[in-house]
């Protein structure tokens, strides 16, 4: 037997689950418990100084769960994976455990409305301070770095913004200052794109999406690709013992995988943005389709995307997949190939001719695709993110993080490409009334 | 030579006692934290540190020198700065040891290819109880990924 590299339709069904060591079960079982037993008072001690590995409470680790991190981690090639209750928790969990008051972080302005108010607002409550620049120019990266500068922070593929980040340039302006580039890799998912192997150096994702992909169920996890030099004088919580957990030193004690460590000791367990087991199980039943499940929402996305463009209805539509998208070439370079061409997710942005009220007009017409904020579901979802997700913000704001006030989102689903041609074209013609 | 899963597997399943060169008695130094845990999967822990020679950490007697050592030994792991493992490494093929193993952050490419040339196997930049952990699957519990795919159960 030799080592072999398993292809993503076989990682995402076998990584990070062997059968059962108690009771031989093939599938997954669910450890829906609070606590684990100690053998001892001594081992007890041990787990707690983390000697013994093993479980203890399910806040900070769990076996169902662990399935979900060591298959994620596999999956996007990276060292380690700590899960979490949501997407934005898993964010929160990299950004908290990396920063402390004081510091800076330069991100991409086309981002996740929900994650420009924590960087902009929530972190900004504890001292910590944010500079958006534009995602598509690694040069602005460069330009807002300071000395305090401690991560930057973008999505591969901007939601709703599609933006497409040139992840291996981006990543040589932060490794060129020292720090970590974190990556959402939510829109993408580990299939399409493995920010890891391009030079980023933590992955997030908002499991919820694609992982799952049945939208029954909140998840997040975060992956470490354990290349980091953390050594590098910049980050002494990862070097020195540890205010928070017995004085460990994260890196010197678990080297490549030390941040995974001290993310899921210090800010894990003390937050306390863990996740269920059922939760776990549920998503893992979503992963196991993830290459199969893509391959369609890509192949569907095109050819709305191919529709919407040559409809009188229409004023413009965005979607990365198209060979005339100003960034095609970037997505060729990133992204794998479906069905010969690079898939581009599910997610693409178009305007409604008229404007605003006409693209409330669209969304309201709809038969069968759902008027909801969720993406990366088996259903088409339809939006209107000025009115909706990103509504928090003003419209400097919105126009920074890709959002125009006519613009309708769809997370184009697996229904029968005929019928969601169908609902889009009767919704269309519905604006005209 | 990079050591793949098959060789650390091969390795970690024939070493069964272990000098560990530089073995603090501190319970939080990486060096105590290795030791221990390979000690409750079934590993000899023999210590070698001047510091605590005469003296016993891990309930094993301690001796300054691998040469005081008055036991064969299989593995030589190394807790000590790169620079002073030329020595280690010849005293480790003196003694017959199979493998020389240096811990992260301990790389020492000349004593490595010393131990190479004569028959041992040879582990750098790695941490002895991270890598047991990893290819048993042990590592599985912290997210880790093990790259471990199987039909079988863990034994």
């Amino acid at each position: 037997m030799s080592d072999r590299k398993f292809q993503p339709e076989t990682l995402a069904i076998h990584a990070g689950q062997i059968p059962d060591a108690a009771t031989g079960a093939r599938a997954l079982p669910i450890y829906q418990t609070t606590s684990f037993v100690f053998d001892s008072a001594e081992h007890a001690a041990s787990l707690f100084n983390l000697q013994t590995f093993g479980n203890i409470y399910s806040r900070l680790s769990n076996p169902t769960v662990a399935a979900l991190e060591e298959r994620v981690a596999a999956l996007e090639a990276g060292r380690a994976a700590v899960a979490s209750a949501s997407g934005m928790a898993a964010e929160a969990m990299a950004l908290m455990t990396l920063l402390q008051s004081g510091d800076h972080v330069v991100a991409a302005g086309a981002l996740y409305g929900g994650t420009v108010t924590m960087l902009a607002v929530s972190l900004a409550k504890f001292g910590i301070e944010v500079t958006f620049v534009d995602a598509q120019r690694p040069e602005a990266f460069a330009a807002a770095m300071r000395p305090n500068t401690r991560a930057v922070y973008a999505e591969t593929l901007g939601n709703p913004s599609l933006v497409v980040l040139d992840i291996a340039a981006v990543a040589e302006v932060a490794h060129a200052h020292g720090v970590p580039l974190v990556v959402d890799n939510t829109v993408p998912s580990p299939y399409l794109c493995n920010p890891l192997a391009l030079g980023a150096d933590i992955v997030v994702h908002s499991a919820t999406k694609y992982l799952a992909g049945h939208g029954t169920t909140l998840g997040g996890v975060m992956v470490e690709g354990g290349k980091f030099p953390w050594d590098n004088g910049k980050f002494p919580g990862m070097t020195e013992p540890s205010a928070g957990y017995h004085g460990v030193k994260f890196y010197e004690t678990f080297g490549d995988f030390g941040f995974s460590m001290r993310a899921r000791m210090e800010t894990l367990r003390v937050y306390g943005a863990s996740l269920s087991p059922m939760s776990a199980w549920q998503i893992l039943q979503g992963v196991e389709t993830l290459p199969l499940r893509m391959e369609r929402h890509c192949r569907n996305a095109l050819a709305v995307a191919v529709f919407l463009r040559s409809h009188p209805r229409v004023a413009w539509v965005n979607y990365p997949g198209l060979a005339d998208h100003a960034q095609h070439a970037l997505v060729l370079r990133q992204m794998r190939q479906v069905d010969g061409v690079p898939g581009a997710s599910g997610l693409l942005a178009f305007g409604v001719k008229g404007g605003v009220a006409q693209g409330v007009k669209f969304i309201e017409s709809a038969r069968f695709m759902s008027h909801l904020v969720n993406i990366g579901d088996t259903r088409t979802l339809i939006s209107h993110p000025a009115s909706t997700t990103h509504r928090q913000l003003d419209e400097a704001q919105q126009l920074a993080a890709g959002v125009l006030p006519d613009m309708v989102r769809i997370s184009v689903g697996l229904e029968h490409i005929d019928d969601i041609l169908w609902d889009i074209d009767q919704a269309l013609s519905a604006t005209l009334d | 030579m990079p050591v793949d899963t098959i060789a650390l597997r091969r390795i970690l399943q024939s070493c069964r006692t272990i000098a560990v060169v530089g073995l603090s008695a501190e319970w939080h130094r990486p060096s105590y934290f290795a030791a221990k845990y390979m000690q409750s999967h079934g590993y000899r822990i023999l210590p070698v540190n001047p510091r605590y020679a005469g003296s016993s950490v891990l309930g094993m007697a301690c001796v300054a020198r691998l040469e005081d050592l008055d036991e064969p030994v299989d593995m030589v792991d190394v807790f000590r700065r790169s620079e002073d493992v030329g020595a280690i490494a010849d005293s480790a093929i003196a003694l017959g040891a199979k493998c020389l193993w240096q811990q992260i952050g301990v790389v020492n490419r000349e004593a490595d290819a010393r131990a190479r040339a004569a028959g041992l196997d040879s582990v750098m930049d790695r941490c002895v109880k991270i890598e047991h952990a990893r290819v048993f699957g042990g590592l599985h519990w912290a997210g880790v990924n093990t790259g471990v795919i199987s039909a079988r159960r863990m034994g």
